[in-house]
């Protein structure tokens, strides 16, 4: 059975993307220990809420060393929501808080938006062929967020957009560090889906 | 325009379902987690559950019951009821729950919403506004905001309430018609449309809704983000499905059931 970790850092909602987890087949813990992080198969970095307040809690439970070392160490790594937004190096939510770094730029607040958050279900719009993706094109996962990655037009690692008043990156990935900014632990059948695709990038069958 | 979300709604007290249901395909109909599972595939796109603290004794009950949501419901869902500390939200939070709603607590402490967005975020904090049409000079948009479960009016406007509300950082309004609730003859667009445009954030109509016409009426006329109902689909009047196929049909966008 495919180990994840969930790395736990003590902010909001975190049980839903365990549970989602296991439901997909894994075995999957929450938790903040090294070596049980090291010794999985790939790794979680859920978050809700303000971007400062979880870099803050990221760097308080020495979560943020933890989830460097996992990359470090080749583990893959989805970062969810606020996870995703924490791989880049700041946000305009919070500009003195530093992300992980993990993707070069910033995370800025949505623009043309017709209200804000974008709190709704939303279809993603493929761009290339990730394995996370993979038979997702169109599908509708669960967002909530006001802001978003900024696009980066040297170095793209934009794998699927959504629209809401303008084109919003909704998912990313560099080599083995992925990123969802909408939910896919509370997306129904699709959200399904993307995490058993995560669950065989885990597994090296991909 | 957003996506518009078909939100079933429940009552439940103790944990178990009060409002009456006439599922016939339910092993235990007053059971919210199999009511809620049954909604989730259905296509809800997510589920409230309201006034399930009705005692303050009963606090592990609504405990369980978000840790049974999250190992069985894969939409997200609220919880509402006798919210009135960061702690009550900060335990419903961990369990599994994306949002909470708050109503009484926040009119008689406004703060209690900004305490609970700086914590985790203003996605998860709802309003919930009771309304009543109200004489009273005070409420200029004609509505009023009641609390303790509609019991006491408090003299504020609605309108005025839910802009107050966001800036202190309500991430959504729910926005229940007190005098529609339960009467089947449709949302009160005009009140909803009146908080709708006066506020960035999401509202989520509520109360009234007996037909297809209803629901559509809601977003076109009332300007509704979300549709809230509860006995159209606890009885099997309308299904998830019909009404998304109905707002499909007319041009509302909606996430397929």
């Amino acid at each position: 059975m495919v180990k994840v970790a969930v790395l736990d850092y003590g902010i909001g909602n975190l049980r839903s993307a365990q549970k989602a987890f296991e439901i997909s087949g894994a075995e999957a813990h929450l938790t903040a220990d090294k070596d049980l992080v090291l010794t999985s198969d790939g790794v979680v970095l859920p978050g809700v809420g303000n971007f400062g307040k979880c870099a803050k809690a990221l760097t308080d439970s020495g979560v943020r060393e933890l989830a460097l070392l996992a990359v470090e160490n080749g583990l893959p790594f989805l970062g969810i929501c606020v996870g995703m937004q924490l791989l880049y190096e700041t946000s305009d939510e919070s500009p003195n808080a530093k992300g992980l770094g993990l993707l070069t730029g910033k995370v800025k607040l949505l623009e043309n938006a017709p209200r804000i958050p974008q709190m709704q279900w939303n279809q993603i719009q493929l761009e290339g062929d990730s394995p996370l993706l993979r038979g997702l094109n169109d599908e509708w996962f669960y967002f909530v967020h006001s802001y978003a990655a900024e696009q980066n037009h040297l170095q793209s690692t934009t794998i699927a957009t959504c629209v809401y008043g303008s084109s919003v990156i909704a998912a990313v990935q560099k080599g083995l560090i992925f990123g969802t900014q909408f939910h896919p632990e509370k997306s129904g059948k699709a959200g399904q889906s993307l995490l058993q695709n995560f669950l065989k990038i885990c597994e090296r069958t991909v | 325009m957003t996506n518009v979300r078909i939100i079933p709604c429940l009552d439940v007290t103790d944990g178990r379902v009060v409002k009456g249901t006439n599922f016939v395909d339910l092993k235990d109909a007053g059971d919210p987690v199999e009511l809620a599972s049954k909604y989730d595939q259905e296509g809800a796109d997510e589920i409230v559950f309201l006034d399930i603290t009705a005692s303050s004794d009963r606090r592990e009950t609504v405990f369980e019951l978000v840790r049974r949501c999250a190992e069985e419901i894969f939409i997200p869902f609220t919880i509402g009821g006798g919210i009135r500390s960061v702690d009550d939200a900060r335990k419903i939070l961990r369990e599994g729950a994306e949002k909470i709603s708050v109503n009484t607590a926040a009119v008689q402490k406004p703060e209690l919403i900004s305490e609970i967005a700086a914590e985790f975020g203003t996605q998860c904090v709802v309003l919930a506004i009771d309304a009543k049409q109200s004489d009273n000079p005070e409420c200029r948009s004609g509505y009023e905001v009641y609390v303790h479960g509609g019991r006491t009016a408090t003299g504020l406007d609605v309108v005025e309430w839910a802009q107050t509300g966001e800036e202190y950082g309500a991430g959504e309004i729910l926005l229940t018609s007190m005098g529609r609730d339960g009467t089947k003859d449709g949302f009160d667009c005009k009140l909803t449309s009146k908080v709708s445009q006066s506020t960035k954030v999401p509202t989520i109509a509520s109360g009234g809704v007996g037909t297809l016409e209803h629901f559509s009426q809601g977003v076109l006329e009332g300007r509704a983000d979300a549709l809230l109902a509860a006995s159209v689909f606890h009885y099997g009047e309308l299904t998830i499905r019909e009404v998304k196929n109905y707002l499909i049909e007319r041009g509302i966008s909606v996430r397929p059931a």
